[in-house]
């Protein structure tokens, strides 16, 4: 019994379909193992036992009249960033501080029929900027396979649950690989869906042309379910996708992959990237070689070295815009001392930012500013055109691209925290991804060895045309099954 | 640096300047490289998917009712949210 925290969606809700457990009793089993862990992991912000234990025996009724869903029972973890209904929402910022929304997301509606549990939110970069989760104003998380070091980020404490076995699914969001690179750092599936499939209707706002919402779990069949019951047209969302949802789950298949082309983008090995990547990464392209998959090892994108640039100009444009609601009259942190309402606002942004999200806002501003916004804004805007072409003139030849998610393994704890442009780099392979609207998943594919011992997780990324997830997941999963480095667990 | 503070409205304590002027015309810096790709005939993209113009029928929708809706705010008056005078005498 005391596995609980270790299974897989898949494996808990068999349990529960046989009644061999209830979902009260794995909801029980989580809080013990987060009330053990959390002080130490820092994962989540807010837990939410009570309601988690109400909707548990909602579950258990369900399962009991036989009217349950792959999910009913299951308990997860929501970021931060995501609204929830009366629950304290507060994007890892001290300016939500006291905020609680009064209406649910979209995704988390979706979730709430389908009977899951949600154990709490998740602490997170500021408003979702960041890659090692050490901009959240409540502490840094820590990654369960070496504390002294992050989990990624933006999405921290999402991958440091589902990798420490404080939640069976986790959700995130990925505006520049804030999924896909905490789920490679923390040895868990972190999957970003394809630009409008998951509504963004209650996901406080980043980079609106960016941000999509996506899972982690502890498989790639775990990450196809939640996708699955989050994805789908929704009419609050005005860049929601009117496109049919399909039964991912039900289409992974086996370890077979005749046939499948695979591309490998060689922009995506960059200079400096650390060789146990490279090596984890190329052994599991072999290894997908030797399951059939046709791959070609030479495929170019050469606009890739731009995405960067492209990235953290219109990233931080859409962010200035996004973030002009924070200030202090509608909700959260307010000034309140100052002469004039001009002051209370500056104070109340001054005060209520931290120093990455200021430095965000300061960026867009000045690159929307009169007489920059041609060479920067608008620029970046048509090098993005020129990436979606050479991905899309790639997907004529190659049903996916496969690459590495992060150019290393997780770093240490304010090892990069005041070298901004050095953070930034730790995206380089994920960014181009959310520029072109694509879907892309990370899977683990083994583990490096740092000088100081530790034992560190690697991602490889599988990448797939618009609304082609189910051939990423077919392609992810044939890989992990044979692979078989999914599900490892750290010693906590 | 306080002028972009200031259209941004983000108060910046005044040791802050230096330390975010020097980080912001580093990463300034690395912008230009897109200074050298040619993008003649690269139309911007402003978002990926082939949808335009977005509507719905102007029918009235469920909303939140005010309390709801004032429920976050920090000063409110008479189901209004209150701020200092914003014009000057």
């Amino acid at each position: 019994m005391t596995d609980f925290p270790w299974l897989t969606i898949t494996e808990a809700a068999e349990l529960l379909r046989r009644r061999e457990a209830s979902s009260v009793d794995l909801t029980q089993a989580a809080f013990e193992r987060i009330g053990r862990l959390n002080g130490e992991i820092n994962a989540y912000l807010t837990l939410t036992e009570q309601q988690a234990l109400e909707q548990a025996r909602r579950a258990d009724e369900r399962l009991a009249k036989g009217e349950a869903g792959p999910l009913t029972g299951i308990p997860g973890a929501i970021k931060d960033v995501i609204c929830t209904q009366g629950v304290r929402t507060t994007a890892g910022s001290k300016i939500l501080e006291p905020f609680v929304p009064p209406y649910d997301s979209n995704v988390m509606t979706l979730l709430k029929e389908a009977g899951i549990v949600m154990l709490g939110k998740t602490n997170m970069d500021e408003f979702a900027m960041g890659s090692s989760g050490e901009n959240s104003a409540y502490g840094p998380a820590r990654n369960p396979w070496a504390l002294d070091r992050v989990p990624g980020g933006s999405s921290s404490g999402s991958a440091a649950a589902v990798a420490a076995g404080m939640a069976y699914f986790a959700l995130g969001s990925d505006t520049g690989g804030s999924i896909r690179q905490p789920a490679a750092l923390s040895g868990v599936v972190g999957m970003k869906p394809t630009y409008g499939r998951v509504s963004r209707y209650g996901l406080i706002a980043f980079g609106s042309s960016l941000d999509q919402i996506g899972p982690f779990t502890r498989s790639v069949k775990d990450a196809a379910l939640v996708f699955e019951a989050i994805a789908g047209y929704d009419g609050r969302d005005s860049t929601s996708a009117p496109v049919e949802v399909p039964n991912f789950a039900a289409a992974l298949g086996n370890d077979d992959l005749a046939g499948v082309r695979v591309g490998v983008p060689r922009e995506y090995f960059v200079e400096g990237m650390d060789p146990q990547v490279r090596e984890a990464v190329t052994a599991g392209i072999n290894q997908m070689i030797s399951l059939g998959a046709d791959v070609d090892w030479e495929v170019s994108l050469p606009s890739t070295p731009h995405a960067l640039a492209v990235y953290y100009i219109i990233a931080p444009c859409e962010a200035s815009a996004n973030l002009a609601r924070f200030d202090g009259v509608k909700y959260g942190y307010a000034y309140q001392d100052g002469e004039s309402m001009w002051e209370n606002m500056e104070k109340t942004r001054q005060y209520g930012f931290g120093a990455e999200v200021k430095r965000r806002i300061m960026l867009g501003t000045y690159a929307l500013s009169a007489g920059y916004y041609d060479a920067y804004y608008l620029k970046a805007q048509k090098v993005r055109t020129l990436i979606r072409r050479e991905f899309d003139a790639a997907f004529e030849n190659y049903d996916v691209l496969v690459a590495p998610v992060s150019p290393t393994p997780a770093f240490k704890i304010g090892e990069k925290v005041d070298d901004p442009l050095q953070m930034y780099l730790s995206d380089v392979c994920t960014i181009p991804v959310n520029i072109a609207g694509l879907p892309g998943i990370s899977v683990p594919c083994g583990f490096a060895t740092a000088e100081d011992g530790a034992r560190l997780p690697i991602g490889l990324q599988v990448i797939a045309k618009p609304f082609d997830e189910a051939t990423m997941l077919r392609v992810a999963h044939a890989y992990e099954q044979s692979a078989g480095w999914s599900g490892k667990r750290p010693v906590i | 640096m306080l002028h972009i503070a200031h259209l941004a409205r983000v108060g910046i304590a005044d040791d802050e300047v230096d330390h975010f002027a020097g980080q912001l015309s580093q990463i300034l810096e690395y912008f230009e490289r897109l200074g050298q790709v040619d993008t003649a005939d690269a139309p911007p993209t402003a978002h990926t998917l082939p949808l335009h113009n977005v509507w719905r029928e102007d029918e009235t929708e469920p909303c939140l009712d005010p309390e709801e809706a004032l429920a976050n705010a920090p000063l409110q008056e008479g189901g209004l949210f209150r701020v200092k005078a914003i014009l000057d005498e």
